[in-house]
This record gives C-alpha cells, sequence and structure tokens, in this order.
C-alpha cells in the first residue's frame, strides 16, 4: 500500500516535470509550428540564470536573504531566456515559418551554438545550485512514505503556470490575437493584428516558460552545458502525444507518459520502462495520428 | 526577395557562428598556451620538437569530464618543456577534439598518427572512445595512454593504462564493504559497457565471499528521474549501493536521494565514478558522507601531490580542483617522458620495451609500469566526502596492488571472460 501511493505521487510528479518542460514548446511547436529543437537549450538558459542568481545573492546580499534567491530567481529565468528566445524569434525563426525541415536544421544548429556558448562562459563541468533550505525535507504522510516538498513544489509551480497560460492565451486581448494569428494568420492580418510583433511575442513567451522549467529543474537534476539534450526527446513526446495545439492535451500527454512510465519502470528496469512508454506511444499515434486533443480549424492546410 | 531573405538569414548565421567561435577561441588560447602553434597549423612546429596528439572531448557530453584531463596533460607537457623537453627537444601538443563522438575518436586518432606523425597519444575517457581508438593504434603501431578507471578484460599490446582496473578499485572495495559495512548490496548503474562488466565481476565476488545481491538496475546514460529507483531501493532494504551511474545521472540520484530522507547515515553508498569534480558540481550539501572508491584524492598526502595540486590550481585557478583521471593524464605524460628518455628514442617498440617496470614517483604514491599488462601498479584508497567537497581518505592498501585486468589471480573470477 505504501508503494502504491509513493508510486502514484512519483507518477504524478514525473508527470508535472514532462509538462513543465513541455509547456514552453507547446507553444513554439504546438501553436507556432515551429521545430524547436533549441528548446532544451533554452531550459539551460532558465538552470544557469538561477544558477547566476545564487551567485548574486551570495556576493551582494546578507547571507539571511540567500534562502529567497530561489523566488527571485524564477522570473529572472524566465526573463533571461524571454530575451533569448525573442532574439532568436528576431534574428532567425523569423525567415523561417513554413519550412518545417530548414527550422529544424537551424534552431538544431542554434541549440549546438548555444550549448558550446555555455560551455565556454561557465566551463565544462556542471554547475551546483544549492536549494534553498525550505524545500529540503519531505512531508511524512505515513510512516514510510515521504513526499518531498521540491516534488510538491514543481507541481505547484506547473498548476500556476498553466492557470497562468490559460488566462493569458483564452482571458486576455493579447491571447486572442496569438490565438487568431495561429490559427488563420491571412485573416487575422486583414483585420489588423500585427503578425509579426505576434510571432515574436509568443516565441519569447514560449522560451521564458522553458527558463521557468530550467529554473525548477535544478532541484532535482544536473545543471551543465548538455542539460537540455536530456529533455528535449520527452518534450517533444509530450506534445505530439497530447495533440499539437491545445493545452489541455499536452497536459493529457504529460499525464499518460509520467504516470505509465512509472509504473513500467517499477515493474521491469529504468530502459525497459522507456521503450514500452515510447512503443505504446508508437501504437497510440497509429491510432489517433493527432494525438489525445486535434485541433479543429477552418483554415485549409 | 527570396534571395535577399536567404541573404539576410546567411548573414546573421555567420555573424553569431563568428561571434561564438571568437569566444571560445579566446578561452582555448588562454588556457592552452602551448598548443596554440600545433592546434590548428601542424608542420610548422615539427622541426624543432616532438609533437604528441592529446585526443579528449572537447565539446559534446564529455567535455564536462575530459578538459581537465586534457589540462592536466597540456601542464604536464608545459613543465617538462620547463625543465629542458624530452631528449634535449620541446614537446609540441597537438591537441584534437574527439567530440564526445566514437567515430570521431578513430578518425582522429588515425589523423594524429598518419598526417601528424606524434610520437604518441594521450587520450580517451569513456571505454567506447577506448575501444573505438584500439583498433586503429593497433593498425598503424601507435601508442595511446589511457588515463580512466575501466572495466579491465583488456590488454592492448599498443595502449598503456594509468587509470584502475577493476582490481585495482572494484574489488577491493567490494570486499572492504562486505566487511566494514553489510552483506546486502544493492547494484545501480548507467546502462553501458562499464557498469554491467563492473556487475558480473561484483556479483561473483558477492557469491565467493558470502555477499548478499539484494537488487540489480540499470538507467539509461542520461536518465534523470530516480524516483521509482528510489522507491525500489527502500523496498529492497540493502546495506550498501554500489553506484556505477556515470556522468549526469549521479547529480539527480543523489539530490532525489536526500529528498526522499535518505542520508548517507541511513545508507552507505560507494561510487566509483563521482570525484572532487563531480562534488563541485553535484553540490557537497548532497553528497557529504557517501563513499567513493579511487587510486588519488586531491587530499591524498604525498610530497609530489602538494607541488601538483598547488601547480594546477596556479595555472587553472584557485577554484579548480584535481581527481583521479586528472592525475591519471598528469602521470602518463610523466611515465611516457622516463620511458623515451630511457629508450634514447620515440620509437614506439623502443618506448613499450624500456617503459617495462618504469617507476615514477607520482602525486598518488610510487607507480610502476606492469610490463606484462602495460597497466599500472596502483594504491587502492576509500575515501568519504567531506563537508568542503573533500574526501577523507577511509582505508588504503598500503602497497600499490599488481594490476590483473582479466582478474586471473581470482579463483571466483573463472567464469568471467572477455567480451570480444
Amino acid at each position: 500500500m505504501d508503494v502504491f501511493i509513493l508510486q502514484l505521487f512519483n507518477g504524478i510528479s514525473v508527470s508535472s516535470i514532462l509538462l513543465l518542460i513541455a509547456l514552453g514548446l507547446a507553444i513554439t511547436f504546438g501553436l507556432m509550428k515551429v521545430i524547436n529543437m533549441a528548446h532544451g537549450e533554452l531550459i539551460m538558459i532558465g538552470a544557469y540564470s538561477t544558477y547566476l542568481t545564487q551567485n548574486l545573492f551570495h556576493a551582494y546580499m546578507p547571507s539571511s536573504w540567500f534562502n529567497w534567491y530561489f523566488v527571485i530567481s524564477i522570473p529572472a529565468s524566465f526573463l533571461i531566456a524571454f530575451l533569448f528566445g525573442l532574439l532568436l524569434e528576431v534574428s532567425l525563426i523569423r525567415h523561417l515559418y513554413g519550412r518545417p525541415l530548414d527550422s529544424l536544421l537551424a534552431t538544431w544548429g542554434v541549440g549546438l551554438l548555444l550549448q558550446q556558448l555555455a560551455r565556454s562562459v561557465f566551463g565544462a563541468p556542471n554547475v551546483a545550485v544549492t536549494s534553498p533550505s525550505w524545500l529540503n525535507g519531505g512531508m511524512r504522510i505515513l510512516s514510510d512514505v515521504v513526499l518531498p516538498y521540491k516534488r510538491l513544489f514543481i507541481v505547484g509551480l506547473v498548476a500556476a503556470c498553466l492557470i497562468a497560460m490559460y488566462f493569458y492565451i483564452y482571458r486576455s486581448l493579447e491571447g486572442r490575437r496569438m490565438r487568431a494569428v495561429m490559427q488563420n494568420r491571412d485573416m487575422a492580418a486583414c483585420l489588423g493584428v500585427s503578425t509579426r510583433r505576434v510571432d515574436a511575442m509568443t516565441f519569447a513567451i514560449g522560451s521564458g516558460i522553458a527558463g521557468i522549467a530550467g529554473c525548477a529543474l535544478t532541484l532535482m537534476g544536473p545543471i551543465g552545458p548538455s542539460l537540455g539534450t536530456y529533455y528535449i526527446v520527452d518534450a517533444f513526446m509530450v506534445v505530439v502525444l497530447g495533440g499539437v495545439g491545445k493545452l489541455v492535451g499536452t497536459v493529457l500527454g504529460a499525464l499518460g507518459i509520467g504516470v505509465f512510465n512509472t509504473m513500467f519502470e517499477y515493474w521491469t528496469n529504468a530502459s525497459l520502462g522507456k521503450v514500452l512508454v515510447f512503443l505504446c506511444i508508437v501504437a497510440f499515434l497509429q491510432w489517433r495520428p493527432s494525438g489525445f486533443v486535434a485541433m479543429r480549424t477552418r483554415s485549409l492546410d | 526577395m527570396r534571395n535577399r531573405k536567404l541573404l539576410q538569414v546567411g548573414i546573421v548565421v555567420l555573424l553569431v557562428s563568428l561571434v561564438i567561435s571568437a569566444c571560445g577561441g579566446n578561452k582555448e588560447t588562454a588556457s592552452t598556451t602551448p598548443s596554440e602553434t600545433a592546434g590548428g597549423s601542424n608542420g610548422a612546429a615539427a622541426a624543432d620538437g616532438i609533437k604528441v596528439g592529446i585526443l579528449h572531448s572537447l565539446s559534446g557530453t564529455m567535455a564536462i569530464s575530459e578538459v581537465s584531463v586534457r589540462d592536466a596533460e597540456l601542464m604536464a607537457i608545459e613543465e617538462i618543456n620547463a625543465a629542458g623537453g624530452v631528449l634535449g627537444t620541446q614537446i609540441v601538443p597537438v591537441v584534437e577534439d574527439g567530440a564526445s563522438d566514437w567515430p570521431t575518436f578513430a578518425e582522429k586518432a588515425r589523423k594524429l598518427i598518419s598526417e601528424d606523425k606524434v610520437a604518441t597519444v594521450f587520450g580517451g575517457w569513456t571505454s567506447s572512445s577506448r575501444k573505438a581508438m584500439k583498433p586503429v593504434f593497433e593498425e598503424l603501431n601507435g601508442l595511446l595512454w589511457y588515463p580512466v578507471q575501466y572495466e579491465g578484460l583488456e590488454a592492448s599490446p599498443n595502449i598503456f593504462y594509468t587509470g584502475a582496473t577493476t582490481n585495482q578499485q572494484i574489488v577491493p572495495a567490494v570486499d572492504w564493504l562486505l566487511e566494514n559495512r553489510g552483506k546486502k548490496m544493492y547494484l545501480l548503474g548507467s546502462d553501458y559497457v562499464f557498469p554491467r562488466t563492473a556487475n558480473l565481476i561484483i556479483k561473483e565476488q558477492l557469491k565467493a565471499k558470502g555477499g548478499e545481491l539484494v537488487g540489480e538496475e540499470y538507467t539509461p546514460l542520461g536518465h534523470t528521474d530516480y524516483s521509482t529507483i528510489i522507491s525500489k531501493i527502500k523496498e529492497a532494504e540493502p546495506d550498501i549501493v554500489f553506484n556505477t551511474l556515470n556522468g549526469d545521472s549521479n547529480v539527480a540520484f543523489f539530490k532525489q536521494l536526500k529528498d526522499a530522507g535518505i542520508s548517507a547515515q541511513d545508507l552507505t553508498t560507494l561510487s566509483v565514478s563521482v570525484a572532487e569534480e563531480e562534488i563541485r558540481g553535484i553540490g557537497v550539501d548532497v553528497l557529504e558522507g557517501h563513499l567513493a572508491a579511487w587510486n588519488y584524492y586531491q587530499t591524498t598526502d604525498t610530497p609530489a601531490n602538494a607541488a601538483f595540486v598547488a601547480n594546477y590550481k596556479k595555472k587553472y585557478g584557485e577554484d579548480r580542483v584535481t581527481a583521479d583521471p586528472i592525475e591519471a593524464g598528469y602521470t602518463a605524460v610523466y611515465l611516457w617522458k622516463a620511458a623515451v628518455e630511457k629508450a634514447g628514442s620515440t620509437d614506439v617498440a623502443k618506448v613499450k620495451e624500456a617503459a617495462k617496470e618504469l617507476e615514477w614517483d607520482a602525486p598518488e604514491g610510487k607507480v610502476r609500469i606492469d610490463g606484462e599488462t602495460q597497466h599500472i601498479y596502483k594504491t587502492v584508497r576509500i575515501g568519504e566526502v567531506q563537508a568542503d567537497g573533500q574526501f577523507k581518505e577511509l582505508w588504503n592498501s598500503g602497497e600499490a596492488v599488481k594490476p590483473d585486468p582479466y582478474l586471473k589471480s581470482y579463483e571466483w573470477a573463472a567464469s568471467i571472460q572477455p567480451s570480444e
């Protein structure tokens, strides 16, 4: 019973991490159809931003404030990744809309450049981020079941990001323009929406959310130049499985992969578990090629 | 219109890559002054120096570990040059990037031997890179110095192994654990050749020595979520987790182990791929109290090590640390130099002959090349991570252990055969 509860929690926790890394991609790939191979590197930028924030706090703030660096580092990671995304869109992606293969190659190249840049700036070895002490330890719900605060925190952070994104995309003026452009670019342009600005904003927001993911991942995993490569495949998997273009699909995709992966891994082992999950995804996509939730659109593809 | 757009994109890409390569370039020349002359334009310096190849991954996932080894090897070359070089000639390093890609290692090794005509090559880290280079060195009769602990079961006539083989790291570590920390062992490793071979040996050893195997798990390289594995470890209730995870997975495993409320007091873990450099990247708060088995620590107390650590920090920065493979790379250069001087030539056959039973006072203590296997005698050390990120030595083998890559002198290992 203990193990069942723990594994259920682990499943949800893995799903929340998957969702966090896939949310940004759900925008850049899901909505904008840019096969953004540099998504992992935007996550990495978020992680390094957290590292920098931590160092700044170490250097310039009284040590009693140190614990709160993490609160600052979330918006800081968002902002830095946002700016990188904006720069990337304006300088490169903008010229490659509607050419998926070109954008795949170009963003992959950008990813490699960013990795090497991180290696030159921060050095090749991993760097350490000390998690704030209020996230250490866990909640003991049964004698043998401990829910780590960090994992709970990430679940909360994902929920907050989701709610914020929902309000932005479905309830704000900017979001309505964004949806209009993504669904029918020509019509939106006819109606006076500046598609260029919307494109840039959308891509930058997707990148910023990748930055937040990077910030959260410093709690769980390594922080190094090649960090992004560990997550990029999972991120694409979630978006494709969920159905390109729908937020709710991405949530379902992350939940599905996370829970099944944890279950399979528990029953078999880590390598085989992953293989089984991939097999299930392939089988599912054979049955429903457009994923869990398909976007209905009136524009002709 | 279309053409103009393409042009624009081209220019942007060009500019960005220029900027990046300029950044990288600066860094490169700043840290590796001697390679300036050799790195790009070879041939020019050939007339007035002995060329040696340095072949490590300077980009890609393995750069994380290999860059520091390259630094140590370049430092050794610089020191030797400052002291007059070898055979009265300066050593000129030719640095190549293996790019964490095994075919690239083979290709660059071929280039170093056939085109640059280097006297020897120092390089490699992963067993896959070594296995990729091995046929090239054997075919062209080159000489490779490989600086990392590995899974044994190999002894190429064209390779010198300055890292530990299994009986200088894993086997004594398991013996020590069974005596001091308990009998129930859980084996956790990354899913590739080194952990699987190492665990094959450990399982035989456990059977022979009365240990109990309570679990065995492998995770793909780069695996980052260990929550399920940790649940399984909890259920199996081992006394010891023997950890052969490699690279970044260690960070995820130890961070998540701590979050699950398991500390070094509750569970002994012994790692064979976590050294000082990795501790810096994982965070010492997470690793404190956990164990590792190596032949060298930065804290190892020998006169040669005091000088080595001081020079390394002076050259590359106070915040840098030394570690076992870094020391093994450094030692390799000096052993080669000693062999060349004894042979009076850089000819591969003569150097190999001269290298037999050669001794040198390395930072890790006295080492000796075993003529038969071309491995070196090394002292085994078990260390515990301290709050300052350094190791405290808990135990050492007292004397340098004779290398035995095929474990011929261990009766229980009779069933373990080389995989080739």
